[in-house]
C-alpha cells in the first residue's frame, strides 16, 4: 500500500515538473545554505581547536613582579621576584599536573655565516610535555642537562629554516651569543598562536644553562615565568587561587599589600575565542535555516494549491473508498518526498559549494556526517510540518462536495 | 426481507439554508432486493441525487435507517463508510471519474489499493476485469486515449474491481450518445444477470426502461414504485 502510494506521489510530482522543480529549489536552497554554513562555521571552530591544541590545555603562567625605581615601573618579570623553589612548591599543589618554570629573552644566533634572532627559552623538560610539543628530528634534553647546565638545544622550525638553510641542523653547533650549543633535536611544527607569532621562531635550552650562560640572574634560582598546567579545565580557577595563596606566603607578604607576581590564564583567551567561534556557526546556522523555513513555506503554499486543484480527484478516491487516512498519507508523502528529493539536492549542491570556498579561499571547511544527518532530519520534519495542513485539508473534505468540484 | 440488499426506514434529509432547514429528502422507505435492477426517476430537484449518496455512503441521513446487507449504517463514521464503498459497493457517475494520469488498470486497481491487496494480484484483477468488459487491449492506456463510452466500461470494471453486492450508477449514459448508451445499458443488463443488484439513476424513460422496476420521486418523496417487467 505504501509502495502503492510512494509510486503515486512520484507521478504527482512528476505530472507538474516546473512546479515541483521550483518547490525543491526552496528546500535545495535551505538545506544547501545550511550545509555550507555549517561547514564553514564547524571549519572556523575546528582551526581555533587547532590553534589551541598547539599552545596546549588548561595552562596559565605567573610572572615575576615589576619594581619601580625613582617612579619608574620595570612591568612584568622586571623584578626578580620567582624562583625555581616557587616553581617546585606549586608542583606540590593539587590539580597540579605539570609546572615549568622558564627564563626567556631574545637572543642573536650564529651558524657559519648566517644569523637569525630569536626567542631563546630555557627551561625544563616539563613545559615540552605541558605544550604537548614534541621533538621531530634528534631528541629532546633530559633532567640531567638541566641539572648540569649542559649546553643543547632545541630549535623551532623557523630557525632551522633560516639559521641551517637545508642542512641537518641535529648534531651541528650553533652560538647563542659566544656560547656554542649542539642542536640536538628539532621541533616539530606548532605554527601561529593566536596573536599571530610564530611559535615556531624559538630555541629550548635546559633552564640551568639559560639562567647561568645566556641570560644571567640577579639570584641564583630566579625565573621569569613558571608555566603551570592544571589537571582540568574545571579547576582552572580553583589551582590558580591556591597558587596565589601559596606565593603570596612563600613571599611573605602581608594582608593588603599586592602581589609581587602576575598570573594569566592562557587558556581563556583560547576558550574565549571558541566561545565566539561557536557563537558565529550558531548564528551562521540560524540564518540558515530561515531559509529552510522559507522552503517548507513554499511547500506548503504548493500542496495547499495542489490540495484545490485535485479535490475532484480526492472526491473520486473517497467515493472508491479512500479513508481519511489514506488520503492524508497521500498528500503527506507528496510533501516528504519534495522536501527529502530537495534535501539531496542541497545536500550535494552545499557540498559542491562549500569544497569550492575550501578550494578557492583556503577557508577550512569541515564536512561532518551528523551536519548532513540533522539537515535530512530537519528536511523530513519540514515536509512532514508543513504537508500536514494542506493534508489534513485535503482528508477532511466532504466526498460530495469534492465529486461536484469542476 | 432478510435477503434486502437495501432497506431505508424514514430515510430524511435536511439541508440548512439560508431560509432555514430544507428537505430535500422526506422520510422515504424503500427496499431492494438482491439481484434487483432498479431505477429511480425524477425531475431535477426531486431528491433522487440526496436519495442516491446516502445509498452510496457519501452521505449520513439526518433521520431515519439505512440498512445495507442488514447493517443499520445511517450513523456509521467515515471510515467506516468509507470501508463499505470499497467493499460493499461499487460507483459509475455521469462523468466516468477516472484518475487522467494513471492508467486504465491503475484506474481499476484503485479500489483494491485502498482494499489493501498486494501488487500482483490487483493487476491480475484489473486485466480480468477489462477483459471482461472488452477493454483488455487497453491495460496501459491513459483515461484520455480511449472515448467516453469506453471510458464508462472502465468505469464500470473499476466498480466492480472488489466484488460488490451493489452497483450504483448516477446517470451513467448523460454523457453519452444513444449508440454507446445502449451498450452500456447492455452491459448493466449482463451484470444483473450475473446477480448483482443495480440501482441507477436516470431521467430518460428509455435508459429506465431497461430496469425491472421504477421508482419516481418527487418533491423528496417516493411518488410511484412500478415493475415493468420489461428487463434488459
Amino acid at each position: 500500500m505504501l509502495k502503492a502510494m510512494l509510486g503515486e506521489a512520484w507521478l504527482a510530482m512528476g505530472a507538474n515538473r516546473l512546479r515541483t522543480a521550483l518547490t525543491m529549489l526552496g528546500m535545495i536552497i535551505g538545506v544547501g545554505a545550511v550545509v555550507i554554513m555549517m561547514a564553514i562555521g564547524q571549519g572556523a571552530q575546528y582551526a581555533v581547536q587547532q590553534t589551541i591544541s598547539t599552545m596546549g590545555s588548561n595552562l596559565f603562567i605567573v610572572l615575576s613582579g615589576s619594581f619601580t625605581t625613582a617612579g619608574v615601573r620595570s612591568g612584568s618579570a622586571g623584578a626578580p621576584t620567582l624562583n625555581v623553589a616557587d616553581a617546585n612548591a606549586i608542583a606540590e599543589l593539587d590539580g597540579v599536573v605539570n609546572v615549568s618554570p622558564t627564563h626567556q629573552g631574545s637572543r642573536q644566533l650564529v651558524y657559519g655565516s648566517q644569523n637569525w634572532s630569536s626567542q631563546v627559552l630555557g627551561t625544563t623538560p616539563e613545559y615540552l610535555e605541558a605544550r604537548a610539543w614534541n621533538v621531530v628530528e634528534g631528541a629532546a634534553f633530559g633532567d640531567s642537562d638541566v641539572r648540569s647546565a649542559t649546553r643543547v638545544a632545541l630549535i623551532g622550525k623557523t630557525v632551522a629554516d633560516n639559521l641551517f638553510n637545508g642542512d641537518n641542523p641535529v648534531g651541528k653547533t650553533m652560538r647563542i651569543q659566544q656560547n656554542p650549543f649542539i642542536v640536538i633535536g628539532v621541533l616539530g611544527s606548532k605554527g601561529q598562536n593566536l596573536d599571530g607569532r610564530d611559535q615556531d621562531d624559538t630555541v629550548i635550552i635546559p633552564l640551568s644553562t639559560a639562567q647561568r650562560k645566556v641570560f644571567g640572574t640577579p639570584f641564583l634560582g630566579s625565573v621569569r615565568m613558571i608555566m603551570v598546567q592544571a589537571d582540568a579545565a574545571d579547576n582552572m580557577q580553583r589551582v590558580m587561587d591556591a597558587t596565589t595563596s601559596l606565593l603570596r606566603q612563600r613571599h611573605r607578604l602581608r594582608e593588603g599589600q599586592p602581589d609581587d607576581f602576575f598570573m594569566r590564564n592562557l587558556s581563556a583567551a583560547a576558550e574565549s575565542e571558541a566561545e565566539t567561534t561557536r557563537t558565529m556557526s550558531i548564528l551562521l546556522g540560524a540564518i540558515a535555516s530561515i531559509s529552510l523555513i522559507v522552503g517548507g513555506i513554499g511547500i506548503m503554499n504548493i500542496m495547499l494549491v495542489s490540495v484545490t486543484e485535485r479535490t475532484r480527484e480526492i472526491g473520486i478516491r473517497m467515493a472508491i473508498g479512500a479513508r481519511q487516512q489514506d488520503i492524508l498519507t497521500q498528500f503527506l508523502l507528496e510533501a516528504v518526498m519534495i522536501s527529502f528529493a530537495g534535501c539531496l539536492l542541497g545536500l550535494l549542491l552545499g557540498l559542491i559549494i562549500a569544497l569550492a570556498i575550501n578550494a578557492f579561499t583556503g577557508m577550512v571547511i569541515v564536512i561532518s556526517g551528523s551536519a548532513a544527518l540533522i539537515a535530512f532530519a530537519v528536511a523530513a520534519g519540514v515536509g512532514v510540518f508543513f504537508g500536514w495542513y494542506p493534508a489534513r485539508k485535503a482528508a477532511q473534505l466532504d466526498p460530495i462536495e469534492a465529486l461536484r468540484y469542476q | 426481507m432478510s435477503d434486502a440488499v437495501i432497506r431505508v426506514v424514514g430515510l430524511g434529509k435536511s439541508y440548512a439554508t439560508a431560509a432555514g432547514l430544507f428537505p430535500a429528502l422526506k422520510g422515504v422507505d424503500l427496499e431492494i432486493q438482491a439481484g434487483e435492477y432498479l431505477a429511480i426517476m425524477g425531475p431535477s430537484g426531486s431528491g433522487k441525487s440526496t436519495f442516491m449518496n446516502l445509498l452510496g455512503c457519501l452521505d449520513t441521513p439526518s433521520t431515519g435507517d439505512y440498512y445495507l446487507t442488514g447493517q443499520n449504517v445511517a450513523h456509521l463514521d467515515k471510515d467506516a463508510l468509507a470501508g463499505l464503498r470499497n467493499r460493499t459497493l461499487g460507483f459509475v457517475f455521469q462523468g466516468f471519474n477516472l484518475l487522467p494520469r494513471m492508467s486504465l488498470q491503475d484506474n481499476v486497481a484503485l479500489p483494491l489499493v485502498y482494499a489493501g491487496f498486494a501488487k500482483d494480484s490487483r493487476r491480475a484483477r484489473a486485466r480480468e476485469l477489462l477483459t471482461k468488459v472488452g477493454l483488455g487491449n487497453y491495460a496501459e492506456s491513459l483515461p484520455s486515449r480511449i472515448s467516453g463510452g469506453q471510458q464508462q466500461r472502465v468505469a464500470i470494471a473499476r466498480a466492480l474491481v472488489n466484488q460488490p453486492r451493489l452497483i450504483l450508477a448516477d446517470e451513467p449514459t448523460g454523457n453519452l450518445d444513444s449508440h454507446t448508451s445502449e451498450e452500456i445499458m447492455r452491459l448493466f443488463g449482463e451484470l444483473n444477470a450475473e446477480g448483482i443488484t443495480i440501482v441507477l439513476v436516470t431521467h430518460e424513460a428509455d435508459v429506465a426502461a431497461h430496469a425491472k422496476r421504477q421508482v419516481r420521486f418527487h418533491d423528496g418523496e417516493i411518488v410511484s414504485d412500478q415493475l415493468t417487467g420489461s428487463g434488459a
